[in-house]
């Protein structure tokens, strides 16, 4: 029997945090302006398989409109508009041996946060509230099951709890501190859904595990030794330009959506399936 | 809806009740001193950091003496005293505030607008200085030791937190149980030190009763405040309020949630009387239903104008002494209020800011209609009917934004009857 598409369980996880980000934690972004997002970034999506001929596939583009409108924010609809066109354009048009470098929602808000002071990232948005941490995780827990990268979201959270709570040891702070640090939503958020991205990370195994430590360490370091904030998105950005090498290093068979067709994605690998 | 037309702002503030800075009391003796809540400005461009800290502590000058972490070795000259009215004059300026409205008789319109502004107090700022040394001991090393204002100011840099609180004991502070624990947890994060005590001859000279601001300059990446020494010694929850000055726009924490106060809401006029108990139990309601792990936003406003002005924005000139040091670049200056009710409990770590691009105007403020003297003209009696819902909401709001109880909110507006205002009557009824 077929399996269901991972990319749909996704849209309806992060569906499900967008509508409780923006009725119950009331999120700095309207409904109107999430629709906006992401029916912009699947337009580009339309327009960029036009232009490339390949077959429109909106699932993808309607992942990274999700997540921009539950991460970035700006008083600007211009500019989250772009971040959607960047997010999807990226995906066509920064490529390495036909793979797409960043993760297109993560590639966007670094590239809008590095152009222009007007959009930012609420990493405080979600509280600390454990009920919702517990909720997303379980949600998120099934994403990446199904996506099959659930080796690196294990990986980081590995790395990155041992930083945390490494340094929290270190310098004499009780635990509750790295513990109310590894409650935060967006943490969980980063973890589940965006480092798993199984198109932007290594194709090996032992590839994505030092992914996920590089991935780790720089976000600790940005965070914790330069002191700013959102430094695990700084860092994968910075991460996944080493990814060609890691590839190149530690070759494996690249990672297809289940759903994909030969004409859609003509790429020279065979698929590794979702376990 | 009848037009309502504007007449009269009243601004009452809440006092921000201060008692302590965010660092913890020293007490020499025995004397239990409780810090209870603090105001911190925190003007910052860059990584360049202005940090006023204030209070309204309520003991003997004789016992009050403070330690201060700052992120980065600080130089005399680094450390400052402002005046007291300063911070006054931003709170007046950025309190939650009660607008009122007067409705105009439904009978006869009448139009004029005249708002009602408050004066504001000028600021001097005086410092002094002696410079002192004295010999290392217990791997405590004392960089300067001199006299700012009424404060006397010791300069401290440790490696070791047993040595520091060695010293401290051994000089006659007093350190709350625990605090050397926290204190080398900074020491360790390669934060720095400095203890302020009262001059008292330097106090009666300079003729203050109160104690006045310290100030604090230094250039550091970190956009924090240490909150953790605050609660070492904390008897229960204490209040914070931060202003933050900035250039682009409001300012929010990153490792808690920052959550916009009610604002813009229709309250019963008893309100007017009663604006602080009304606000305290807002905030304690606000608080409640974050489950205390929120930080909320007061204000956050261009301070160039305001609308309404609870006081006039601060002078270039107070500005300056607060540390804005931007002016002449001619670059924005943005105020965001931030207030926050914490403990150990559920604040487990420093207050960790960041800067956001976000320049939308934001206020605590709450509205006020007062009703028409109304004739027997047609229009009264809509008049009546609406005013009588409008009331029955404003009960219901208050209830609802403070917790208080709805029947007694309408005891108190003697919304008793409805007879006051007969039903609208069916649309069928008017036929015939």
């Amino acid at each position: 029997m077929k399996r269901f598409d991972p990319r749909l369980y996704q849209i309806g996880a992060l569906t499900v945090l967008l509508l409780y980000g923006i009725f119950v934690l009331h999120f700095d972004v309207t409904l109107f302006r999430a629709v906006l997002l992401v029916g912009t970034a699947i337009a580009t999506q339309a327009l960029c398989s036009r232009i490339r001929n390949v077959a429109f596939d909106p699932r993808s583009a309607a992942i990274s409109g999700l997540s921009l409108s539950l991460l970035l924010r700006s008083e600007s609809i211009a500019l989250l508009l772009a971040a959607a066109v960047i997010a999807v354009g990226s995906k066509f048009s920064v490529r390495i041996k036909n793979k797409h470098i960043f993760n297109p929602t993560n590639g966007a808000i670094v590239a809008m946060m590095l152009m222009s002071h007007r959009v930012w990232v609420s990493p405080g948005q979600w509280g600390n509230i454990a009920f919702f941490g517990f909720l997303i995780t379980c949600i998120g827990g099934l994403v990446v099951n199904r996506a099959a990268r659930s080796d690196v979201t294990y990986a980081f959270i590995i790395f990155w709890s041992a930083l945390v709570i490494g340094r929290s040891l270190y310098v004499g702070e009780p635990l509750t501190i790295p513990f109310h640090r590894l409650e935060s939503g967006a943490l969980l958020l980063f973890t589940f859904f965006m480092i798993s991205d199984p198109k932007t990370t290594p194709d090996s195994r032992a590839g994505r595990i030092l992914f996920a430590a590089l991935v780790a360490f720089g976000g600790w370091y940005i965070n914790y030794r330069l002191f700013r904030t959102n430094g695990i998105l700084w860092s994968l950005a910075g991460a996944a330009i080493l990814v060609p090498i890691i590839d190149a290093l530690l070759p494996a068979a690249r990672y297809r959506w289940r759903a994909e067709t030969v004409s859609a994605a003509p790429q020279p690998h065979q698929l590794a399936t979702a376990a | 809806m009848p037009k309502r037309s504007f007449i009269l702002i009243i601004t009452l503030f809440i006092a921000a009740q201060a008692h302590a800075f965010c660092g913890f009391y020293v007490a020499k003796g025995d004397t239990k001193i409780f810090n209870r809540a603090s105001q911190v400005v925190i003007v910052r461009d860059q990584d360049r950091t202005v940090m006023t800290m204030a209070n309204d502590f309520q003991g003997s000058a004789r016992d009050f003496a403070v330690v201060i972490p700052v992120p980065t070795k600080i130089e005399r000259g680094q450390i400052h005293v402002a005046e007291k009215a300063l911070i006054d004059h931003l709170d007046a300026y950025s309190s939650p505030r009660l607008v009122e409205y007067f409705d105009p008789d439904p009978c006869t319109p009448v139009p004029p607008p005249a708002p009602m502004r408050n004066a504001v107090s000028e600021a001097i700022t005086v410092t002094g200085s002696a410079p002192a040394m004295r010999a290392k001991s217990l791997g405590v090393t004392i960089e300067a030791k001199y006299t700012v204002g009424e404060y006397d100011i010791l300069i401290l840099s440790a490696k070791q937190s047993s040595g520091l609180e060695t010293w401290l004991t051994e000089n006659g502070y007093k350190l709350p149980n625990g605090a050397a624990y926290v204190l080398g947890s900074y020491i360790r994060q390669n934060m720095h030190f400095f203890v302020a005590k009262v001059n008292l001859g330097e106090q009666a000279r300079l003729g203050f009763n109160y104690l006045r601001p310290l100030q604090v300059a230094y250039e550091s990446p970190k956009f924090m405040l240490p909150i953790r020494l605050g609660t070492v010694n904390a008897n229960g929850a204490q209040e914070l309020f931060v202003y933050a000055i900035t250039t682009r726009g409001s300012v929010e924490t990153t490792n808690y949630k920052t959550v916009k106060l009610p604002s813009d809401v229709d309250v019963p006029l008893f309100v007017r009387n009663d604006f602080s108990p009304f606000y305290k139990a807002l905030f304690t309601e606000q608080v409640k239903r974050e489950d205390m792990s929120a930080v909320f936003l007061e204000y956050a406003w261009n301070m160039s104008w305001c609308d309404p002005c609870a006081s006039e924005p601060l002078s270039q000139d107070e500005l300056r002494k607060l540390g804005v040091f931007w002016l002449e670049a001619g670059s924005n200056v943005f105020l965001t209020r931030l207030h926050v009710r914490y403990d150990r409990e559920h604040f487990p770590e420093d207050l960790v800011f960041q800067e956001t691009g976000d320049e939308r105007q934001f206020q605590a403020r709450y509205v006020l209609h007062h009703p028409a003297k109304t004739g027997q003209c047609e229009a009264a009696i809509a008049y009546r009917r609406e005013l009588h819902q409008r009331q029955e909401r404003e009960a219901e709001n208050v209830a609802e934004l403070t917790g208080w109880n709805v029947e007694e909110m309408r005891r108190k507006m003697h919304l008793d009857t409805a007879s006051v205002t007969p039903a609208e009557k069916k649309w069928w009824e008017k036929i015939w």
